[in-house]
């Protein structure tokens, strides 16, 4: 059976769509989970999309937090099950508190929408298991607030336990340690800036961000 | 009772500010040579009903807490004036 995967839709989101095209792509069943309804619907795992959920209002990330579904996808990911925050997703899941630190504005100030290369330096998570450590992968970015902060306590805590996943090889915003995806201790929610779901087709220039949804798949197949 | 309540957020001591920096850079070229330590933050108002003055200033600290401000990298500054703002 192929798993099944939900995507959260906020007011604002715009990489949704985007996000169901690829893990139908990738084998998987895909589903929008509208943001008001209290529930993951039974879905194998939940990917929190990109966007501009409430309109960044605030800060990123900081109203979409409250929204019913949230609360279903916290206590979704308490029980162990595979949650991703990409981009704007990720911005929800560390203001939820479901990852630690927050995401500055760009050194620079600028919007930056590029393709990087990340490093692989962790494949024990439920987005890196079908990567390699060290790969490159060549992956788009789009943001203007992907700079990663956290307090020195929290970046010793996620050096110690290898909980950076991703590292931009060129660090383009400014962020920590040159941080572009962590997880959290469990190692069953992942938060990343760059898109991998932007990246799944020769056509879209890359298909260097299967690998990347493909092991979401796995540990949703795991989960069900 | 009626309060108005002004708060203003802005980044932690330590927490790198890259408005703050470019504001900063600017300034000389506009012959503005002594400014020094730029930081940007907002600030949000609002009017609040509530038992006293302490009753008030306990939520207002609360909601910044939990809402207002995102603990990681920003502080409020919190001031509760009896009377309603306008």
């Amino acid at each position: 059976m192929a798993p099944r995967v939900g995507v959260v839709q906020f007011p604002g989101s715009n990489c949704e769509l985007d996000a169901l095209e690829a893990v139908r792509l990738l084998g998987g069943e895909a589903e929008i989970l509208w943001h008001g309804d209290d529930t993951v619907n039974g879905v194998d795992a939940v990917i929190v999309p990109g966007g501009f959920a409430h309109g960044d209002y605030l800060r990123p990330g900081a109203i979409a937090r409250f929204s019913p579904a949230m609360t279903a996808v916290a206590d979704f990911a308490k029980s162990g099950g595979p949650v991703v925050g990409i981009c704007n997703g990720f911005q929800v899941l560390t203001e939820a508190g479901l990852l630690p630190g927050a995401l500055q504005k760009n050194r620079g100030l600028k919007f930056l929408c590029t393709t990087v290369e990340l490093r692989v330096d962790s494949t024990d998570s439920v987005l890196t298991t079908e990567a390699s450590e060290g790969d490159v992968l060549r992956v788009p970015i789009n943001h203007f607030e992907g700079n990663y902060t956290c307090s020195p306590e929290t970046l010793a805590e996620l050096q110690g336990n290898e909980q950076i996943v991703l590292r931009y090889v060129t660090n383009p915003n400014g962020s920590m340690d040159d941080i572009a995806g962590i997880c959290n201790a469990e190692r069953n929610v992942v938060g990343l800036m760059p898109h991998p779901e932007r990246a799944v087709s020769h056509l879209l220039g890359s298909e260097d961000g299967a690998p990347l949804l493909r092991s979401l798949l796995l540990s949703a197949s795991a989960a069900v | 009772m009626l309060f108005s309540v002004q708060v203003e957020v802005s980044l932690r001591e330590g927490v790198a500010d890259p408005q703050g920096a470019t504001i900063e850079r600017s300034l000389p070229h506009l012959g503005f040579d002594g400014v020094r330590e730029v930081r940007v933050g907002k600030s949000i108002r609002f009017d609040l009903e509530a038992a006293d003055q302490s009753a008030a200033e306990a939520e207002v600290a609360d909601l910044c807490q939990r809402f207002l401000t995102n603990p990681v990298i920003e502080d409020a500054a919190i001031t509760v004036t009896e009377g309603a703002r306008v």
